[in-house]
């Protein structure tokens, strides 16, 4: 496997990279992180590297840690003021936690989609719209073509384009959680972390946004968390397997259910413990 | 042609001084607004402290906090202070005899008793008799209660203690029913429960289990309440008069030290006066008071807080 | 064997009863005492001051004759403090609380700016007018002046604004917070187009709520210097000027029973413009709670 190091990365170059070269290329490289929140620690050595274009799914029992991992790659985790942390996360190359790295670069460069639904309590178009105006996009015709770009890309421009100054908060939960991931791609990142963002949705709106997550692969590269293994096999390329702040295994996704190497990964998919 | 977002926020980015600047100008902004308040405090603190040792140069300290005689106006003025702390505490004590039991019963009432209907009646009259000007209370206090009173005590003077103490009583109610409900109402249910289903009556379980769990809470509002009587000013400068008197004859005319204050600014003392910085001299007696009430206040319920 | 009576259960059981019942009404009492209290003093100053209340005495200035007396100069000076007060208690109270929820650590400074603020709330509102006496009158030598009162008054209120904007802006659900920065939006981006909009409705109902607070204070404005009799009207904020509740004051200390009468008119007038003010704040309040 390729380390970010390795491979000569240009930054903001073409998102769509070859097709055939993406598949080796890293673009998270998380090398022996722990993390703290006051004395309890959270993560234990964690090291694994994020493969770009593909999506990555964390599987593991309820308080294990997924979600302050994959918090930690935005950095959102330090929010929580007590947090420490040690051990590095590189993207794109670069260590995210040097100083003088920009926190708001990285989120601009990084999305993130929520477990609940969190759209702001304004229009629709203002909720899309949002990114981009805060990073200094004002003309109303440019705003207006990422906001429909946007909605079609996270396939919710049918349903609302009729009533885009209407308030987010009369969208059903699975409009509101598309409308979050077309918030979220108004900024065009090259990578979406996703925090469970199906667990407050029923069955269809789920499948809509499994199948939303299918169709944005090949444009950016996704890293989500869920509690739903079916989901974790449908829907990604490669898995990591979380218990106790530890990765006991990180595999792609066909091997880690067919063909487990650790037994506590084997108990979990099976549904001995967990 | 398809906008490319990510070359136009890289392209904004790259020259957006003025976000940059508001980014950084801002905390430095609020922390200045949070400043003044602590200015605030400052300058009332300096005030008092310099225009009182003014003060302190020409009457001696000794006889302004032992002397028993107010009389600034005239030929040999005396500045002995107590009468105007006789004064303030006389109405105070007034106050507080219709305020505690009152305030304290409407909270019980409105915590315990009361239907949600009926709070959803008493509650907004309370907020209403608490957003009163005091300007109308004093009024209120000497066009109606003192003529009141006066039928049932004879010779009452226009101006008196009783009156305006219980006008102030009155004022200070919602604040004492208020608070204290929320000390009540903090106790949680599940104690009210426990004792209700051994048979208790409702009576009970107020007295019994909530009023002892939220006593710190109650006695808290009491020494707010006795704070905010203590700093009253508008209904004592209309209704009390203006004599100061060492006297607990609640039906005499009497000054307290807000009243002293007003006077003087309505212009009886020239600027430069010992007459007009006494004013200060009574002010900060008048701030150490409410200040160490609204001390004690935060200490009872910080030291006794319940932890539920 | 039976550890407990029935017998005296049963006895006592309608003794407790009986009392329960007393303390029921008495407590209820207690609680209706305000309400009595509120229904005659309004009652009393709607009898009295109703005869007065007229056009006349809106737009007429004070005399010396009751049957001539006006508010005139009272209502646009009180219009003139609220537009001091208003800008300037508003912009520090929700700056100070936007300073606290969203910039200040939690350490030493932050509370004792916060015990500060509190200490001040609980100050008498006379300590405040010999701060503006001293400071503003005398110090900055801006004279017995509109300016000076509203000064004053907006230290006085800033306690209650900077709480209640607290309020205001702590209710925001950390989601939305949440949102914002994952989007790469700064502090400052999240709190001028997130934290903001969302906090404005509580803001301004507090922040209503304390004006009317404003609106009504006397004490602060007599050591000011607020004039009681004056016969024009305030031209720009240097002007001296007087308010309602001075007024009030001022016809209430006078000896003869018409001006009582007088001063019962303007304070339907002070009650008048308290409840507009209240009525503004309620209807903000339920706009904007869904
Ligand atoms: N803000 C916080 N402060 C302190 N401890 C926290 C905080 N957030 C999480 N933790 C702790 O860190 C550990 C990991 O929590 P995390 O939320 O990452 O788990 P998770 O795997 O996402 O669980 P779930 O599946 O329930 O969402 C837990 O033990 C949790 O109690
Ligand atoms: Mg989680």
């Amino acid at each position: 496997m390729n380390t970010a190091a390795e491979r000569k990365h240009t930054f903001f170059a073409n998102t769509v990279a070859d097709e055939q070269e993406y598949v080796s290329k890293t673009i998270y490289n998380v090398d022996h992180f722990n993390l703290w929140y006051g004395d309890d620690q959270a993560l234990y050595d964690v090291t694994l590297a994020i493969p770009e274009n593909q999506v990555t799914a964390i599987i593991g029992p309820s308080g294990c840690g997924k979600s302050t991992f994959i918090k930690s790659l935005n950095r959102m985790v330090e929010l929580v003021p007590s947090v420490k942390m040690n051990g590095s996360i590189s993207y794109a190359g670069q260590d995210i936690f040097s100083s003088g790295y920009k926190v708001e670069q990285l989120r601009t460069d990084v999305g993130m989609v929520f477990q609940n639904p969190n759209p702001f309590p304004k229009s629709i178009y203002e909720n899309v719209a949002y990114g981009p105006k805060i990073h200094g996009i004002r003309k109303k015709k440019v705003l207006d073509e990422i906001v429909e770009k946007s909605l079609k890309g996270a396939a919710l421009w049918d349903e609302v384009k009729d009533r885009l100054q209407e308030n987010a908060s009369g969208l059903s939960g699975g409009q509101q959680q598309r409308l979050c991931i077309a918030r979220c791609l108004a900024i065009e990142p090259d990578v979406i972390l996703m925090d469970e963002p199906t667990s407050a949705l029923d069955p269809i709106a789920t499948a809509k946004v499994e199948e939303l997550v299918q169709s944005l692969k090949k444009d950016y590269s996704i890293v989500i968390v869920t509690h739903n293994m079916q989901q974790a096999a449908r829907i990604s390329d490669k898995t990591a397997f979380f218990l106790n702040g530890e990765v006991v295994e990180f595999e792609h996704t066909d091997k880690l259910f067919s063909n487990p190497e650790d037994r506590r990964t084997e108990d979990y998919i099976t549904g001995r413990f967990g | 042609m398809e906008v490319n977002v990510k070359n136009m926020i890289k392209q904004k980015e790259t020259n957006r001084f003025f976000l940059r600047f508001t980014e950084k100008a801002a905390p430095v902004f609020f922390l200045l607004c949070a400043a003044i308040s602590v200015l605030t405090t400052i300058g009332i603190i300096l005030t008092l402290l310099v225009e009182t040792t003014a003060f302190f140069s020409r009457v001696s300290f000794w006889e302004f906090i032992s002397g028993t005689e107010w009389w600034p106006f005239g030929e040999n003025p005396t500045y002995g202070v107590l009468p105007l702390i006789a004064g303030t505490m006389l109405i105070t004590a007034i106050a507080m005899m219709v305020a505690l039991p009152i305030g304290l019963a409407s909270a019980i009432f409105l915590s315990e008793f009361a239907s949600e209907q009926t709070r959803k009646i008493v509650k907004p009259v309370l907020e209403v008799l608490a957003g009163i000007p005091t300007i109308v209370y004093g009024f209120f206090a000497l066009t109606f209660v003192t003529p009141v009173l006066n039928t049932f005590i004879q010779d009452l003077p226009v101006f008196n203690a009783l009156s305006p103490g219980i006008v102030v009583g009155v004022m200070v109610i919602p604040m004492v029913a208020s608070l204290s409900e929320d000390a009540l109402r903090s106790v949680p249910n599940s104690m009210r429960e426990a004792a209700l289903a051994m048979g208790s009556t409702r009576l009970e379980v107020a007295m019994k289990v909530v009023l002892p769990a939220a006593l710190s809470g109650i006695i808290a509002s009491f020494v707010l309440g006795i704070s905010r009587a203590i700093g009253e000013t508008m209904i004592v400068a209309v209704a009390a008069g203006s004599t100061p008197k060492l006297t607990w004859d609640v039906t005499e005319s009497i000054q307290t030290m807000t009243g002293y204050i007003v006077q003087v600014s309505l212009g009886d003392a020239s600027y430069g006066s010992t007459a007009y910085y006494s004013i200060y001299a009574v002010g900060m007696t008048l701030f150490i008071f409410t200040f160490m009430m609204n001390i004690l206040s935060q200490y009872i319920s910080r030291r006794f807080k319940e932890d539920y | 064997m039976n550890l407990v009576d029935k017998q005296t259960v049963q006895s006592s059981m309608t003794k407790r009863l009986v009392k329960n019942r007393l303390a029921n009404s008495l407590f209820f009492l207690a609680a209706a005492f305000g309400i009595v209290v509120l229904a005659i003093l309004l009652y009393r100053i709607y009898s009295e001051g109703m005869g007065y209340l007229d056009w006349n005495f809106l737009t007429s200035f004070a005399s010396r004759f009751p049957e001539e007396a006006g508010i005139k100069a009272a209502i646009v000076g009180s219009l003139w403090l609220m537009a001091v007060t208003a800008p300037v208690s508003l912009l520090l109270g929700v700056g100070t609380a936007i300073y606290l929820e969203e910039y200040a650590k939690e350490n030493k400074v932050t509370r004792f700016i916060r015990m500060n603020i509190s200490n001040l709330a609980g100050v008498p509102s006379v300590v405040f007018g010999l701060l503006g006496l001293t400071v503003f009158v005398r110090l900055m030598e801006m004279g017995r002046s509109i300016m000076a009162g509203g000064l004053t008054m907006s230290l006085l209120i800033l306690p209650i604004i900077v709480v209640s904007s607290q309020e205001a802006i702590r209710a925001i659900p950390k989601e939305q917070y949440e949102a914002s920065f994952a989007m790469g939006a700064t502090r400052w981006q999240t709190v001028l187009r997130v934290v903001l909009p969302a906090a404005i409705p509580g803001i301004l109902t507090g922040g209503i709520l304390a004006l009317s607070r404003a609106i009504g204070e006397t004490a602060p404005l007599l050591m000011i210097g607020a004039l009681s009799f004056i016969a024009y009207l305030p031209e720009n904020v240097w002007s001296g000027f007087t308010v309602l509740p001075i007024q009030i004051f001022n016809w209430t200390g006078r000896p003869q029973e018409e001006f009582h009468l007088v001063a019962s008119s303007g304070i339907i007038v002070l009650l008048i413009v308290l409840l507009l003010m209240n009525s503004i704040a309620v209807l903000i309040r339920n706009k904007f709670s869904k």
